[in-house]
């Protein structure tokens, strides 16, 4: 191993999305992850949310793989409860000092079974729920919590005893001390997340002080099913179903009086849909929301709020609401606004407050620990040039703590920060990590199956209601079942011991345990069998607790019948299972980057960097993209300047082989596997594709008089020509949207109302006496954008509000241009005379994605963009394994966003690039060559592209499916659409389901021919 | 028919307190016996039930003797320390103290219920005591758990909470944690401890009652605001808890009001 004096080891502080994202890209790639939480679960955030924008996917259904993966990873490891207390050392080298509370709870022996908190007499308010429900003294934070361990909240205890005494697996510990550890890291990831806005601090709408005025993140548990409510939207004044509900937004954000006078980012897009929500639950319900700007910028979230509009039917009223006073009476509220002029009231049965993001409480105590800086609003500082940095080396950042973002920019940046976090330690790579050694596989064809069946009591939780001895007696009684045994807690250590031990006494050859969920469980007797010698497919479970014990609680005859039905129907298929295998496919570590713009070549940079061989591919002669292009960033960076070293730097580094004026010819092969052709002819091998093929700036030909009069410009051309000072005039005349959100181009290109706020600040800095109009629809200077869109209108910028079908004219009078517009506010006619105008003209994908997606059998959006796996977990992953996109290719950003993303994609590379060899699934389709006739039904069904039609070697004539199974992840569509039998799915074949089927209904069965 | 009139004619005019006691072997009963022998002269209201302990008297029972009708319930036990079982009187108090603040929940009078330490050789100590409580009993009135639906409703409540796990395990341990402190080993403060007692019992009560409210027709949270006189957020917070915990169901709402109705356990069975 290369000596190093670099430690492989990342700490990530914080525990919600963004600290998930990071540890599981470094744990996966080769680094040992500290993950250091303040709560006792990790989470966050995102774990309370109920649905999620745009897709309205449950928050925790998506959620929850990464938790379970997180938890499970043996090279993750949680300190929960924890602080840090003190860091030292430098960059590749942290010592950092972790305190952690005392749970009170042996997290090695609670196998969070909840007995103790079912008879725990104290009940305190529920913050997970926001309060609206109450828990326990002794509690998990919300029941999918990882790690799944309770523990006691000793400002509420009352140490009256009883969970201790309740508790079988003796984990109560009330004298635990409270422990501190120095951990030895070489990079540091900070994802500490936000806190809300206090909604008491805007004292006239009334919140803490009226019932029904509510935050947004508690309306949010009103709508879950699994909160108070059971997700039927009430008052929490008397439980009415509110029959209007008005949401308020910027509460807390873009407000000068308490001091946030940034742009939260998200609360329009959650309150649209919180909205949406709130009316698919109540079809009577009708939302309102007050907004100032709509600032649905990110990728389709245009078209949800058009969808919101035409299809809910949820009213908008541009309007900041002035105050909200409650009825006595009815406890409704009157929601006094201003819209139009006008003063105006309306009553409402809730109020919902769009409360922003606020950084959290802990920032200046982290950046005071480990010495990074914070912005003026109280943010960690970056820059447009390294968002992802911190001011201290080896110190990086992602999520909501840089600035208030949504859960699809927190991903990519959580990734980014494993990127930049990796390349710090990479010459440490695999040295922290422990790889798992089996004993040798023990060889079971031809032997008679002797499955042993473990009963769990899961302390009282089955116990309590299920004959447990008596459905281990029933399972010796099953054919093939060489030996049963009950236990207090099958999944406790010593019960790993001890399943190992019967493995070898009696030679079972097949196991199966009744307990819990396989969801949870399952990886972990998987674990003890491989243990003893056995393959871990020769594994069955029975859930007799969720679903049948907990949900049959006052019937305990009935459920224990169940847990036979359910145990014999586990040993039916024990009966019929086969070793599986897991392939293993071999890695080119080599990476392609497609795209030589500012996405790509930091891709490409950060990649070399950790020593992978990089090819970069653009279509132009030159590296650069439409970084070239930019003038004057919001922070004043020579985009250009930055451009060229990147391009520089790129070219001079040795891991890197350059391919400009070429595109891509084909491209073939899977993960780890890709074979491309490049137009010149070149052939490169590869592991992995990072797509970065850019976008490119919408032309309004006939639009405007654009292309006509030479003083209508797009906002580049002109921002260029202003660099060059070839601007000369005195009256200037912006028009927004122009080429986004209308027919054919629905969405908002993001980037152009900010682009809009630094030229028309840039004309005003050069002649303040300068007229400057910006007619617009929404301004969406989001984040701490927000900024300039007031540094433009303290300096002067007028602003005019134009409705969304009502476009203004252009009429060229004689050198100078006339601009007629309707101002919505006033409803008056504005003509003004211009010397110039510019047209903030939207972002276009470049038309050769349209030729790379098929090859790389990947979707895109009806826009042209590409289309990621998911628009909220997977913001740079294909379905397809081994492919990945980043910048402007995936939708309108800006160059932090880009840079962002292009990193991210580099640490989901790294996750394949770092393994010599990837392991396959086990379960994967298999075939039947006999069977097949190459109909190619199939083909369609499969997301992950693992199957394709091939000439059968043996016989030219015939056709035949292919499975690749490097790429099938086992979803058994295939085998489902299959019509001749060919396909079938190894660890669900037909005779193992059918056999479960029969086991369950043999009693039935008997029963019937008893009553012939 | 003419029976039914004819017993409330009697309730109205000859109305006599009926009162149970409930008396320790050890202590108390022995006093009673002494007044006797001693000849010390009580009203002829009371009647006695031995028990081995006062300890014996769970709560349910006290309930359960003013749901069948009685006016007054006399509890006596040994003074502290001469308990025949070392702390069972010690234990008799505080569960007392949970009756008494379920009473109080129903809407029963606290005095209703009185606890008195009468020693072996206290034989006149016990005809005072049962005179004024007789007395206390006669000015306070029926109790009305028979003939008032909602002290009917509210007395079973009482019950019903008495019984609850929570309440069991707190008051269970109040003796223990006050005289020999808590899990960590710190002392409880006793005014805390009581608070927290207070609070509880109000809340299973309340819970109780919603419960046996809704038992007979669906309600809604307004409804039982107003039968409860318990403001409609904190309803609406027991029925959290009580939907939480499959007690209670709400039906599916027309108009904008959703009515709950409780789930009657084992039904079916």
């Amino acid at each position: 191993m290369a000596s190093t004096d670099k430690v492989g080891a990342v700490m990530v502080v914080g525990g919600g999305i963004s600290g998930l994202q990071s540890a599981l890209d470094l744990a996966d790639s080769g680094f040992k992850v500290y993950l250091v939480e303040k709560q006792p679960s990790i989470g966050g955030t995102m774990a309370q949310l109920d649905k999620t924008f745009p897709t309205n996917d449950c928050a925790m259904c998506i959620m929850a793989p990464k938790l379970v993966s997180t938890g499970r990873h043996h090279n993750i490891e949680l300190v929960t409860n924890a602080d840090i207390m003190a860091v030292d050392g430098k960059a590749g080298d942290f010592k950092v000092t972790v305190k952690r509370r005392a749970l009170r709870v042996d997290p090695t022996k609670c196998t969070g079974c909840g007995s103790c908190a079912q008879t725990c007499p104290i009940e305190t308010s529920d913050e997970y729920n926001e309060n609206t429900k109450v828990r326990k003294a002794i509690y998990v934070r919300y029941p999918q919590a990882v790690p799944l361990v309770y523990s006691i909240d000793k400002d509420k205890c009352i140490g009256c005893g009883i969970c201790a005494e309740e508790c079988k697996a003796k984990a109560v510990v009330y004298d635990q001390e409270e422990s501190t550890s120095e951990i030895n890291v070489g990079s540091i990831i900070l994802s500490p997340g936000f806190d809300e806005f206090d909604a008491r601090l805007k004292g006239e709408y009334g919140y803490g002080v009226y019932k029904n005025v509510v935050t947004s993140i508690e309306f949010e548990r009103m709508l879950s099913a699994t909160g108070p409510y059971f997700g039927t939207v009430m008052r929490p004044s008397d439980g009415d179903i509110p029959e209007k509900i008005a949401f308020i937004q910027c509460v807390g954000s873009r407000d000068e009086q308490v001091g946030n006078e940034y742009c939260s980012g998200v609360c329009c897009m959650y309150s649209i849909k919180e909205a949406i929500i709130a009316k698919e639950h109540g079809g009577d319900i009708k939302p309102k929301v007050f907004f100032m700007d709509m600032r649905a910028f990110g990728k389709e979230f245009d078209e949800y709020y058009n969808r919101a509009q035409n299809e809910y039917g949820i009213e908008f009223v541009r309007s900041r609401v002035a105050s909200v006073f409650e009825n006595p009476e009815t406890k409704n509220l009157v929601v006094k606004y201003v819209e139009k002029g006008e003063p105006k009231e309306e009553e409402f049965g809730l109020v919902v407050l769009a409360v922003g993001l606020r950084p959290p409480e802990d920032a200046e105590a982290l950046s005071k620990v480990i010495g990074f800086d914070l912005n003026s609003d109280g943010f960690c500082q970056t820059t447009a040039l390294d968002p992802i940095s911190s001011s201290k080396a080896g110190v990086f950042v992602s999520g909501a703590f840089s600035s208030p973002k949504d859960i699809p920019m927190t991903v990519a940046e959580a990734s980014g920060a494993a990127a930049k976090a990796a390349t710090e330690i990479a010459s440490a790579r695999d040295s922290l990590v422990t790889k798992k050694e089996y004993p040798a596989e023990l060889d079971i064809s031809g032997q008679e199956p002797r499955i042993g069946v473990f009963v769990c009591h899961c302390g009282i939780n089955i116990g309590g209601v299920v004959k447990v001895p008596s459905v281990a007696e029933y399972a010796r009684t099953l054919p093939n079942v060489a030996y049963a045994e009950e236990n207090l807690y099958t999944c406790s250590q010593d019960t790993q011991e001890k399943i190992k031990e019967m493995i070898k006494e009696h030679e079972l050859n097949r196991v199966v345990v009744a307990s819990c969920t396989p969801r949870t469980h399952e990886p972990l007797f998987q674990n003890t069998i491989k243990e003893a010698g056995l393959n871990s497919y020769l594994f069955e479970m029975a859930n007799i607790r969720d679903q049948c014990s907990w949900i049959h609680m006052h019937e305990a005859e009935a459920a224990t019948k169940k847990a036979k039905d359910l145990v014999r129907m586990a040993v039916a298929k024990a009966r019929l299972l086969e070793p599986l295998e897991n392939l293993t496919i071999d890695v080119n570590q080599q990476a392609l980057v497609i795209g030589g713009g500012a996405t790509g070549m930091v891709a490409a940079l950060e990649l070399a960097k950790q020593g992978v061989k990089v090819h970069i591919v653009e279509k132009d002669e030159n590296l650069g993209g439409n970084m070239l292009k930019l003038h004057y960033l919001p922070s004043e960076e020579d985009p250009t300047e930055h451009a060229k070293a990147l391009a520089d730097e790129v070219a001079s580094n040795d891991d890197i082989t350059v391919h400009t004026g070429t595109g891509v010819k084909s491209i073939e092969g899977y993960v780890g596997n890709f074979k491309t052709v490049l137009e010149s002819g070149e052939e490169i091998e590869h592991g992995v594709v990072i797509l970065a093929v850019g976008g490119q700036e919408y032309k309004p030909e006939g639009e405007y008089l654009y292309g006509e009069n030479p003083n209508v410009l797009t906002l580049l051309e002109f921002k260029d020509k202003l660099k060059k000072g070839e601007v000369k005039g005195d009256s200037y005349v912006f028009i927004q949207c122009v080429g986004s959100r209308e027919e054919g181009h629905p969405n908002c290109s993001r980037v152009c109302c900010t682009g809009t706020m630094t030229a028309a600040i840039k004309v005003k800095e050069k002649n303040p006496d300068a007229e400057v109009y910006v007619l617009y629809r929404d301004i969406r200077t989001y984040g701490f954008r927000e900024a300039y869109y007031k540094d433009a209108a303290e300096k002067g910028v007028t602003f005019i509000r134009f409705e969304d079908d009502v476009k203004p004219k252009v009429e060229d009078k004689g050198g100078k241009l006339q601009v007629t517009v309707t101002d919505e506010d006033t409803d008056k006619e504005v003509v003004l005379v211009s010397d110039y105008l510019v047209l903030a003209s939207g972002t276009r994908p470049y038309p050769e994605s349209e030729a790379l997606a098929p090859m790389l059998k990947v979707p895109m959006t009806k826009e042209g963009f590409f289309l990621e796996a998911h628009m909220k977990l997977r913001p740079v992953d294909f379905a397809t394994e081994g492919v990945y996109l980043a910048g402007l290719s995936h939708g309108p950003k800006f160059l932090d966003e880009c840079i962002g993303q292009g990193l991210a994609a580099v640490a989901r590379a790294m996750t394949i690039l770092s393994k010599k060899t990837l392991e396959a699934e086990g379960i994967v389709a298999s075939l039947d060559e006999t069977l097949c006739d190459g109909c190619g039904i199939c083909v369609p069904t499969c997301e992950y592209k693992a199957l394709e039609i091939i000439v059968d070697k043996k016989d030219e004539t015939k056709k035949l499916v292919d499975v690749n199974v490097g790429l099938c992840k086992g979803c058994g569509a295939c085998v489902g659409a299959c019509p001749s039998g060919a396909l079938t799915q190894k660890g669900f074949k037909d005779e193992q389901i059918v056999a479960m089927i029969d086991a369950a209904l043999e009693g039935v069965m008997d029963n019937e021919e008893v009553k012939q | 028919m003419t029976h039914h009139s004819k017993k409330k004619h009697e309730s109205e005019g000859e109305w006599e307190p009926k009162i149970i006691g409930f008396l320790c072997n050890w202590c108390s009963y022995a006093g009673a016996d002494l007044c006797g022998v001693s000849r010390f002269q009580y009203p002829t209201n009371i009647r006695l039930v031995r028990v081995m302990c006062s300890t014996r008297i769970s709560p349910h029972l006290v309930l359960d003797v003013f749901e069948a009708g009685a006016d007054g319930i006399l509890i006596g036990g040994c003074h502290f320390n001469d308990c025949h079982y070392m702390t069972g009187n010690f234990h008799t108090e505080k569960r007392v103290g949970l009756m008494k603040r379920l009473l109080k929940e129903a809407g029963v009078d606290e005095k209703r219920l009185r606890l008195e330490w009468v020693s072996a050789s206290e034989g006149e100590k016990f005809s005072k005591v049962v005179t004024e409580f007789t007395e206390e009993i006669q000015k306070l009135g029926p109790c009305k758990a028979r003939t008032d639906d909602m002290v009917k409703a509210k007395i079973s409540a009482a019950d019903d909470a008495s019984e609850t796990f929570r309440l069991k395990a707190l008051v269970g341990k109040e003796y223990n944690l006050l005289s020999k402190g808590n899990a960590y080993g710190e002392e409880v403060d006793p005014e805390k401890l009581g608070g927290i007692i207070d609070a509880a019992s109000r809340d299973e009560f309340e819970r109780a009652l919603i419960l046996e409210l809704a038992r007979i027709r669906p309600m809604s949270v307004k409804q039982l605001g107003m039968v409860m006189d318990v403001p409609t957020d904190k309803i609406l917070r027991h029925i959290v808890l009580l939907r939480q915990n499959s007690k209670i169901a709400m039906e599916h709402p027309e108009g904008f009001t959703p009515v709950y109705k409780t789930i009657a356990i084992g039904g079916e069975q």
